[in-house]
């Protein structure tokens, strides 16, 4: 079952309260996402960090349930 | 829990070359979108690289996203280093780090003109 862009959404801002977290679903399909999410959380972290932080937050959806995420990180 | 003998498989894959791509397909045929897109940084580039086909091999598949604790291929590693997937590959080629980061690692980059 694919997941909602509300879904991943909540995901995130449980791990991150204060993220702001932007999705677009990119083909409709609810398979093909792209996501900025910005949060101070990410500050002085590489960007493999912080995309390790973000799949954590998704809880190993990544890759299964949720096949493409075009992700974007950034601390503010 | 990842078994050291697949462990020690994958390092010796990422001790093969300078640059390593865990991919799905081969760098002539690239089996998907997101693997393809970073064989075109690399080509685009010019960077002389190996391609490892996970799709051959179910114990590097799985193994790999366990070794960098990254969940999907495609995998970068330049001198051993796990540099990213394919929205970090595609990011750092946009802002021009990854070409900055390999200089730096002393390799040979020859960028091509873009294919029309």
């Amino acid at each position: 079952m694919p997941m909602q862009a509300h879904e991943i959404e909540t995901l995130i801002k449980t791990a991150f309260p204060d993220a702001v977290v932007t999705i677009e679903d990119l083909r409709g399909d609810g398979d093909h996402y792209s996501c900025m999410v910005v949060t101070p959380a990410f500050a002085g972290k590489t960007r493999v960090q912080q995309h390790q932080m973000v799949y954590k937050a998704l809880g190993g959806r990544m890759g299964g349930e949720l096949h493409a995420l075009a992700l974007q990180t950034k601390a503010p | 829990m990842l078994e050291d003998r697949i462990k020690e498989r994958i390092g010796h894959n990422i001790a093969s070359d300078d640059v390593v791509l865990f991919m799905k397909g081969t760098p002539v045929f690239p089996q998907c979108g997101f693997s393809a897109a970073v064989v075109g940084v690399l080509s685009h580039l010019g960077i002389k690289f190996s391609g490892v086909n996970v799709l051959d091999d179910d114990e590097i598949r799985e193994g790999i996203k366990a070794y960098s604790d990254w969940p999907t291929i495609p995998q970068l590693y330049v001198k051993g280093e796990f540099i990213g997937g394919c929205d970090i590959i595609r990011e750092m080629y946009e802002t021009g780090e990854l070409m900055e980061m390999l200089n730096t690692l002393g390799i040979d980059v020859n960028p091509q003109p873009m294919q029309a």
